[in-house]
């Protein structure tokens, strides 16, 4: 027996340490060097979620129930292992719209509801302020246990008082929150000493567990085999090893449930989603969170059985992780437990009144004093103190009337089981909660309608039936239904039996609620403001989303002197021109010279209010010194729309990027061609010229040249002329082929006689030049064809051919056969050929091989690429290649008609 | 030859009527079709000064300059480049080459010739 002074001053001593915890996090957070602004804390400080109730009470489940107690961590492992995108999404969207609650959070995401937030908080106090008062009783049920131990019965209600040490404690837990949860009224700057503390205190939480378990496992047995072995000799306790046939539908029950509270009870939402300090945080979540649950749970097991097998009914099984080392004389073990169930009811008892009271602050209280003209609020030069105030206030209303339960109630039904019960009333969240960030169609009507529908059945199936167990409602009432008739009885509800109430309730209520929520959602329509929030919330993680432009949304003025006044009013002069020089800095703006406030400043300064007051209430008094309005239900309907589209369209854009930047590559290629093309039509524009103006001056300078010396130059002038012509005519055609403007006459003509007539108009070519030309020509049926075009290309191959063997024994072999149905026409020259590597590139544009040679006729350049282009249009090819004997040979081939 | 004037144009016509012009004038005139045919013709005929074209085969005008302009012998002689490429970054390579003028076809044939005399004096 523990002397009652030494573990009421530890107990002191113990809380006195977690003021100087929360009092260090707090100073080196306004250092600048925060404590808490690392994953592993953040999800130590999640642990919140393991309270008193699991820390002594999964081990009574285990020991009446077996595995019955794990469906209650599965839970919160599946929400993390699985649906994190859903928590770093709320996390998110938390941060960008400066969330303080859940309460906020829905009413934010329907339209800035003040009516859903009120209900919301009405909820949470209902459900969940009982739990607190279960906190209280398992530090006074435990208290006793340590005092007076071996008799562990004595009920809180005989103690005095003022001597009851669960007030003392009530009293620090009521402190601490005050001191620590209400120090700053923007919520953006986080309760940084809170939730160190906490953090800390789920390390002892753990530590006091393991430790005690290491003991009941490894020193009064041998091990888990051991005590699992000699279990297993019981019958009574074998049992407890295996699920029973009919548990599966509770089990699966139990964990949905779970995953739903740990999503939505106020306190994990404070921890996880408001208190956030960096969203990638939640990524060390995903492992460590599950970590600390299989750390917590591994000896629940073996204590419940040792703890059955040590004192049987005589010892209530909730008490068995203190009972074990006591019954052992184990005092600093035992003072460690309390001292680990202590640390879980406080940061329970801490985190949930923190959360409780905003809630109550900004969603009930202050939208209802903003109404109250006569209050004259909307004149009073600060609200930031009346704001600390009200928080205050409710903190110590809180706790002290979780307190009074606890004296009142303490050992009723009701209390004992209001851990699920409040589990169930933290799942009527959900649906508005998860629903409102994946499913932009919900509305707030819907949300409504599914909030209380749910709420009602929980109501009606599981408190009220509790209370009736607890003899403050006539027993029938939980036994018969209402009013004797059997479809309203509260455990079996229109006729559904058979399973446990909790299960029982969630699939009523839930079913209420989900139907509620999308029928009515179905049925209703949005208010600008709701469509406006619904997208901001479900595209919140999108790149494209409308969260960068909201302030697109609201059209209209306010001066910023009267905005600056009003933040002034609910976060105080530093912070207000702190967030204010921080917007003004950020946009290179000098506020001295803005007086109206763009719809930019307008929303930093909404989601600055709302930080302090809540969102619906900033809206409210935002609405009060702004003129203009959100824009209308179709304009926002446009905006949204087209964002929407923004967002199709993105991933046709990233397809379309890149073949944007492959088509850009191409048009780069192709200007930088045009340029070289525009470049050698000049320069090969410029020389003919240059002879045919220096010879024009020559002559017109010397008037008295001899007449054979005028005749050469003439003449020169006269082929460069020539020249100059065919260039340009040349250059006209190869654009409109390739801008494909050329027009095509394709009627059936003889090949070969359109042969016959190249030749004869290159007659004086070959003539001239003494070269000869053999022919071969085959007498091929008609063909559809461009005459003129197809003649072109025999005329330029033989021109070419001309130019390029010697004269006088220059030879030419012209040869016409069918190739297929169609042709293929082929001009040897015995000249030097071509070099292999200008094969193809000889039909390039102005690439002329064979400059070299001396007084060459020039051709322009471009008499090839037309060929080539003009066969390839007539859907045939041309190529070039040296013949055995040297000298080049062009082919061309081409089918009986033209590609259509 | 102090007197003496090389032509380097892949253009026949272009160096008949240069030919033709600055022999009027009373200059001696060497010719040659492309890059190397100049640099022989240098090294052969010592000309007092080079009309050279730009775009030629095997070495164009640029790299004929620059080589004169390398050599520890000619570094002196005087360059005027004749060019169908007339933009300022063209004229700008040809100055950067070493050339002393340069001269965009079409040209005026007096204007050549005046150039010539710039250099060389009245023959």
């Amino acid at each position: 027996m523990i002397s009652g002074p030494v573990v009421v001053a530890i107990s002191i001593a113990y809380l006195l340490m977690l003021f100087a915890i929360a009092w260090i996090g707090d100073r080196r957070a306004a250092q600048g060097r925060s404590l808490i602004d690392n994953p592993t804390t953040y999800v130590l400080s999640m642990a919140v979620f393991c309270t008193s109730w699991t820390f002594y009470g999964s081990v009574g489940r285990a020991a009446q129930g077996g595995l019955a107690f794990l469906p209650i961590y599965l839970g919160p492992t599946l929400v993390v292992a699985l649906s994190s995108v859903i928590i770093g999404k709320m996390v998110h969207i938390g941060r960008t719209h400066r969330i303080t609650s859940i309460a906020d959070f829905i009413s934010a995401r329907y339209g800035k509801s003040p009516v859903l937030g009120g209900i919301v908080t009405i909820i949470a106090v209902a459900g969940i302020m009982p739990y607190i008062s279960l906190q209280l009783k398992a530090v006074s049920t435990t208290l006793t246990a340590v005092l007076d131990w071996p008799n562990v019965s004595s009920p809180i209600t005989t103690i005095p008082v003022l001597g009851d040490t669960v007030l003392l404690v009530a009293l620090f837990l009521a402190a601490f929150a005050i001191l620590f949860g209400t120090r700053h009224i923007d919520a953006s700057e986080h309760h940084q000493g809170m939730v160190l503390a906490i953090a800390f205190e789920s390390v002892i939480k753990l530590v006091a567990f393991l430790a005690v378990g290491a003991f009941v496992t490894y020193h009064l047995h041998d091990g888990f085999a051991d005590i699992f072995l000699k279990a297993a000799d019981n019958p009574d306790l074998r049992r407890l090893f295996t699920l029973q046939g009919s548990a599966y539908g509770d089990w699966v029950a139990l964990v949905v449930l779970s995953m739903l509270a740990f999503t939505c009870l106020p306190r994990q939402f404070q921890v996880t989603v408001v208190e956030n300090t960096n969203r990638h945080h939640v990524d060390r979540m995903v492992w460590l969170f599950p970590l600390y649950l299989l750390a917590i749970n591994i000896f629940v097991l073996p204590v419940a059985l040792a703890g059955r097998m040590a004192f049987g009914d005589s010892v209530s099984p909730d008490l068995y992780v203190l009972a074990l080392p006591l019954s052992q004389g184990a005092e600093a073990l035992t003072l460690l437990v309390f001292l680990g169930g202590l640390s879980a009811a406080a940061s329970m008892v801490i985190v949930e009144t923190i959360a409780l009271s905003t809630m109550v602050c900004n969603d009930l209280v202050m939208p209802l004093l903003l109404r109250l003209r006569w209050l004259g609020l909307s004149s009073r030069a600060d609200l930031s103190g009346l704001l600390l105030g009200i928080r205050r206030v409710t903190m110590a209303v809180v706790i002290l009337l979780g307190y009074a339960y606890v004296r009142l109630i303490g050992d009723s039904y009701a209390l004992a089981t209001i851990g699920l019960t409040s589990f169930a009333a933290a799942a009527q969240f959900a649906p508005a909660l998860i629903g409102g960030i994946l499913w932009k169609g919900a509305t707030e009507k819907g949300a409504l309608a599914g909030l209380l529908a749910g709420f009602a059945i929980w109501l009606y199936t599981l408190l009220l039936p509790n209370f009736a167990r607890s003899g403050w409602l006539p027993v029938e009432f939980a036994e018969q239904g209402l009013a004797g008739i059997e479809f309203l009885k509260p455990y079996a509800l229109f006729g559904l039996s058979g399973l446990e109430p909790v299960t029982h309730s969630l699939v009523w209520s839930m079913l209420a609620n989900i139907g509620a929520y999308v029928l009515v959602s179905l049925l209703t329509g949005h208010t600008a403001l709701e469509r406006i929030q619904a997208s901001l919330f479900v595209d919140a993680l999108r790149p494209t989303g409308p969260a960068h432009g909201r302030s697109r949304f609201w059209r209209g003025t306010a001066s910023v002197a009267e905005l600056r006044a009003l933040c002034v009013r609910f976060v105080g002069l530093d912070g207000a021109d702190r967030a204010f020089a921080q917007w003004a800095g950020q946009r290179g703006i000098d506020l001295n010279n803005l007086s109206e406030a763009d719809p930019d400043l307008v929303d930093m300064a909404e989601t600055l209010l709302a930080g302090a007051i809540g969102t619906a209430s900033a809206r409210v008094m935002v609405a009060s010194v702004s003129k203009g309005e959100v824009v209308g239900l179709d304009e926002v309907m446009e905006i949204l729309d087209e964002a929407s589209q923004v967002i199709a369209y993105s991933q046709r854009l990233e397809a379309a990027t890149a073949e944007l930047k492959d088509a850009n590559k191409r048009l780069q290629e192709l200007d930088h061609m045009k340029d070289d093309f525009i470049s050698t039509v000049t320069h090969e524009l410029r020389t003919p010229l240059t002879s045919i103006r220096s010879f024009s001056e020559i002559l017109f300078d010397n008037p008295e040249m001899n007449p054979d010396q005028r005749q050469e130059f003439l003449s020169i002038v006269i082929k460069e002329s020539e020249r100059l012509t065919r260039l340009i005519n040349q250059v006209l055609d190869m654009a409109k082929l390739e801008s494909g403007r050329m027009t095509w006459t394709i009627r059936p003509a003889s090949p070969r006689a359109l042969v016959e007539d190249s030749i004869a108009a290159t007659h004086a070519l070959f003539e001239d030049k003494g070269v000869t030309l053999e022919t071969d020509l085959a007498d091929l049926p008609e063909m559809d064809t461009d005459a003129d075009k197809f003649m072109q290309v025999v005329l330029n191959l033989l021109s070419n051919a001309v130019k390029f063997v010697e004269p006088g024994s220059g030879r030419v072999s012209l040869g016409l056969a069918a190739d297929g149905d169609g042709l293929r026409l082929r001009v040897a020259d015995n000249g030097t050929g071509l070099p292999s590597d200008s094969l193809e590139k000889v039909f390039d544009r102005f690439l002329q091989v064979g400059d070299t040679m001396t007084n060459k006729p020039k051709g322009t350049g471009l008499g090839l690429a037309i060929s080539k282009t003009i066969v390839e249009h007539l859907g045939g090819r041309i190529w070039a290649e040296n013949g055995p004997q040297g000298g080049a040979v062009f082919t061309v081939t081409l089918p009986r008609q033209p590609p259509s | 030859m102090a007197r003496s004037v090389l032509v380097v144009d892949d253009e026949p016509n272009i160096v008949l009527s240069l030919e033709y012009l600055l022999k009027q004038v009373g200059y001696d005139v060497h010719v040659a079709r492309d890059g190397e045919a100049a640099l022989s013709a240098i090294a052969e005929h010592r000309p007092g000064l080079v009309l050279l074209d730009v775009m030629m085969p095997k070495r164009d005008g640029y790299d004929v300059c620059r080589t004169i302009r390398a050599s520890a012998d000619w570094a002196d002689m005087p360059v005027i480049m004749l060019t169908a490429r007339g933009s300022d970054s063209d004229r700008q390579m040809g100055m950067d080459a070493g050339a002393n003028e340069y001269i965009t076809k079409p040209f005026s044939t007096r204007d050549v010739v005046e150039k010539v005399r710039h250099f060389l004096g009245i023959p």
